[in-house]
């Protein structure tokens, strides 16, 4: 007989125990305000990125098309995994000197891990990280881009 | 002759399964070898080597602050804290002292990493168990705690936050407010995880009891972390041996005594409650100050070893370095928690159902990457 009340016992406890999780679902079945979905990509016009989001890395150029890479390399050393290659050139300056030329500032962004440590360590401050987020193209060559702009110059008086 | 087979010797026999690498439970590419008869585990050999990069053969060629980023890569799920251990060990062997204002921010960001990566293990143990619920509201909550990264470090897994001597960058003005925000939250949140999971019959039936593993198994194999802790091993680095601004906070540490699944699911609930009270009693008395200490742009450890062992979210993470003074480590080691971890899982789950592996496999919060580097 006792056997018998503990398993019915047993039986509504759990019951009752099934309904107190039951109570947080519906919970929330009523009040769908507080569910936070975000309806990518509905959103995609009012949806804004922190402004430190690591999305890939940019060069940012000025209203004249001049940016600040001094192509001294550095930020191609201290890539772990080599998703940066400089291309640079010597060139005559006005003055006569000789000085070496960014000609192309390849960032692939394939095998890029954002960490960061190429914008943190350009001593001329030339390069950024840029928020968007959506990567995917239908070829991979795509991922290898080109960052200094098309006839874009070195910013004056930046070394 | 059919006959025989059927009734006989078939229902004697042991069968050999292959559990993964490529199965969902085994949370990424774990291949179990199991033998089984009938529905009992008889033995278990876990087989690596699926996802093995080589990390620390990597490390060999990468200077000090390179390494950093592959540290993400092994116990993602805990990433701060192990870029942290990396810092650490360098920062010991250069004798630089960190300003207090990063040691009280490394150890934020650390617990709020450990809150975020218990959150997603109840996510998933509560889906080991068939209860796919749990993972909603699991993520509902890492969310803002992800958030909170994001907008400081711009990152939402890999963080790569820590550098040797100090920090990438500062924290975001708003971070004091939004990780006081969250901790009100989930505060409320929290409460909401046992009535939905740790109240259920079903789940405790499958839980208590299941996996046993006592204190003296627990120290013999190494298995350190809340899966120790609730066999009653006594094991918390942050207690032992306070690093960065464990000591400025009163907390204690969480020991279950039984040694099954269920005790194992209690420590890891328990410790959110108690990572929220290192946050909060820190989160107000950031000091003021640099966000790094005055470092060479180009790192050279002194000839030597150097070893420092930090609390990552599945145990003891150890960072060994041998230099010969060249400005990249002559050797790597890591000593990741979930490899000594994984060796128990024979011991616990034979004689037990293959159900119950599975539950004791989410108990023990297995992160592959960090196994199997
Ligand atoms: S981006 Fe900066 S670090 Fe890289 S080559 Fe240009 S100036 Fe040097
Ligand atoms: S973010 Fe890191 S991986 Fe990416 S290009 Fe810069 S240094 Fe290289």
């Amino acid at each position: 007989m006792r056997s018998i009340i503990n398993y019915l016992k047993e039986i509504f406890g759990a019951v009752a125990a099934l309904f107190k999780g039951m109570r947080v679902t519906g919970y929330y079945f009523f009040h769908p305000k507080e569910i936070v979905t975000q309806q990518y990509p509905e959103n995609r016009a009012t949806l804004t990125m922190f402004d430190r989001f690591k999305g890939e890395v940019i060069m940012p150029h000025n209203e004249n098309n001049e940016h600040k890479c001094t192509a001294c390399g550095i930020c191609e050393m201290n890539c772990p995994n080599g998703s940066i290659e400089i291309i640079s050139e010597m060139k005559v300056n006005e003055e006569g000197k000789k000085k070496k030329v960014l000609s192309k500032h390849i960032y692939h962004l394939g095998m890029c891990t954002f960490c960061n440590l190429c914008v943190k360590t350009c001593p001329s401050n030339a390069l950024a990280m840029g928020q968007d987020f959506e990567h995917a193209v239908f070829d991979r060559s795509k991922l290898n881009k080109v960052l200094n702009k098309p006839g874009s110059v070195l910013m004056k008086g930046t070394e | 002759m059919v006959e025989e087979i059927t009734k006989g010797k078939l229902e004697e026999q042991e069968f050999s399964i292959n559990m993964g690498p490529q199965h969902p439970s085994t949370h990424g590419v774990l291949r179990m070898m199991l033998k089984l008869k009938g529905e009992t585990v008889k033995e278990v050999k876990p087989q690596l080597g699926y996802i093995h990069r080589g990390i620390e053969k990597m490390c060999e060629k990468l200077t000090y602050q390179q390494i950093i980023h592959l540290t993400d890569r092994l116990d993602y799920m805990s990433a701060n804290i192990l870029n942290e251990a990396v810092c650490l060990t360098v920062e010991d062997a250069l004798q630089v002292e960190v300003p207090e204002r990063v040691q009280y921010i490394r150890t934020i960001m650390g617990e709020l990493n450990r809150i975020a990566s218990h959150q997603l293990w109840w996510c998933a143990f509560g889906m080991d168990l068939g209860a796919l619920t749990t993972f909603f509201y699991g993520l509902r909550d890492r969310e803002k705690i992800l958030d909170i990264f994001e907008e400081t470090i711009g990152a939402r897994l890999l963080l790569s936050y820590n550098v040797p001597g100090g920090l990438m960058n500062d924290i975001h003005p708003n971070f004091q407010k939004k990780v006081k925000e969250f901790i009100t939250y989930f505060r409320k949140k929290l409460p909401e995880y046992d009535a939905l999971l740790t109240g259920n019959p079903i789940m405790q039936q499958r839980t208590k009891g299941i996996g046993m593993l006592t204190k003296e198994q627990a120290i013999a194999y190494g298995v350190s972390g809340p899966s120790g802790r609730g066999s009653g091993f006594s094991c918390d680095v942050r207690i032992h041996q306070p690093y960065s601004a464990y000591s400025k906070a009163d907390f204690k540490e969480i020991l279950y005594h039984e040694g099954d699944t269920f005790a194992r699911y209690k420590v890891r609930i328990d410790e959110m409650w108690e990572s929220m009270n290192i946050i909060e009693q820190l989160i107000d008395n950031i000091p003021e100050g640099n966000y790094t200490a005055k470092m060479k742009p180009v790192i050279k450890l002194p000839v030597g070893e150097y070893y420092t062992r930090v609390e990552a979210v599945r145990g003891e993470f150890g960072v060994y370095i041998v230099s010969d003074g060249n400005k990249t480590p002559y050797r790597v080691k890591f000593r990741s928690p979930n490899f000594s971890n994984l060796s128990a899982l024979d011991l616990m789950a034979r004689e037990q159902k293959i159900a119950d592996l599975i539950a004791i496999g989410g108990s023990m919060d297995y992160v592959i990457p960090d196994m199997d580097r």
